[in-house]
């Protein structure tokens, strides 16, 4: 009869034990793992735009990272933190920076816009560093043809100046 | 990012248009909006919304640069000249000879692309040169 008691006071005390710690799967707590999260995003600047979420060991990342290289990289230092299961890495790459606009030369330029101008007799023109500035006067309705043609060769700038009738 | 909200209307109706390999790049305070049209009515359609936001395209601080996709060689293309007939050239330039005339509304057959202002077309009475872009429209 007292045997019985002390095992069942055993079983009682491991029960009430294990209840009480139910987020200390593997011993770390995922507070502990949010905590070296901040640390490694404190460290890699590139990082700065990743959130993060923990539940259970398993470490979710979203946001974006600058370039692949980093991204990679991020995620590799997260696996590393003692206690994370997993890294579900739905984070994005951003898109490369856009090329610079290429301006044509102004001797080229000139030229197209010798061409674009020729049919509209009272438009004067000139090139200079690429900008293309207009004087003169034209019809209202021929020029978004003009412009057209002169936005097709690929100024830096149009300054239209033109006195439209 | 100023400019890219004033001609937000335009990017957006781009997009919504079709416009393939959509370009938006700001460069010395002027915003380059790049890309290719499908229709020649979808790039005057992008122009009229141009003119209404910035009216007379006074401002100077946006480059529109829509090609249009129909261009392409084989294709036949109007002569949409505001009344004379257009002239076909030797080469591309205005500064090259004038060997034949395409008559105003008549159409002709796209050749090759020398640039986005010159095309080597075909006359429909077989005359071969060079005709300035602009003046081309394909339906």
């Amino acid at each position: 009869m007292r045997k019985n008691f002390f095992r069942f006071a055993l079983i009682c005390v491991a029960t009430v034990v294990s209840l009480s710690m139910p987020s200390c799967k593997g011993g770390v707590k995922d507070a502990d793992i949010e905590k070296a999260i901040t640390e490694k995003v404190t460290a890699m600047p590139d990082a700065a735009g990743v959130t993060s979420t923990v539940k259970d060991g398993v470490v979710t990342l979203a946001g974006e990272f600058k370039d692949d290289a980093s991204r990679t990289a991020f995620e590799a230092a997260v696996k590393s933190i003692a206690g994370v299961k997993s890294v579900m890495n739905n984070s994005t790459v951003a898109a490369p920076a856009p090329a610079p606009v290429t301006i044509t030369a102004d001797d080229p330029l000139m030229k197209g816009v010798t061409d674009a101008t020729k049919d509209f007799p009272g438009v004067k023109a000139e090139v200079k560093d690429g900008v293309i500035t207009l004087t003169g006067d034209l019809k209202r309705s021929s020029l978004p043809k003009l412009m057209q043609a002169l936005n097709s060769l690929k100024p830096k700038k149009i300054e239209n100046k033109l006195t439209l009738k | 990012m100023a400019l890219q909200d004033k001609y937000k209307q335009l990017t957006d109706a781009a997009t919504a248009a079709g416009v393939t390999g959509l370009q938006v790049r700001e460069q010395d305070n002027v915003l380059n909006i790049d890309g290719e049209a499908p229709t020649g009515a979808v790039k005057d359609q992008l122009w009229d919304i141009y003119n209404t936001i910035d009216p007379d395209f006074r401002t100077g601080d946006l480059i529109l640069n829509i090609n249009v996709s129909a261009m392409a060689p084989g294709a036949k293309a109007k002569v949409t000249t505001e009344k004379t007939n257009l002239n076909i050239r030797k080469g591309p330039g205005t500064d090259q000879p004038v060997i034949g005339k395409a008559a105003h509304l008549s159409t002709v057959t796209l050749i090759s692309k020398t640039n986005d202002q010159w095309w080597l077309v075909r006359t429909d009475k077989g005359e071969e040169g060079y005709a300035y872009a602009q003046y081309l429209t394909v339906e």
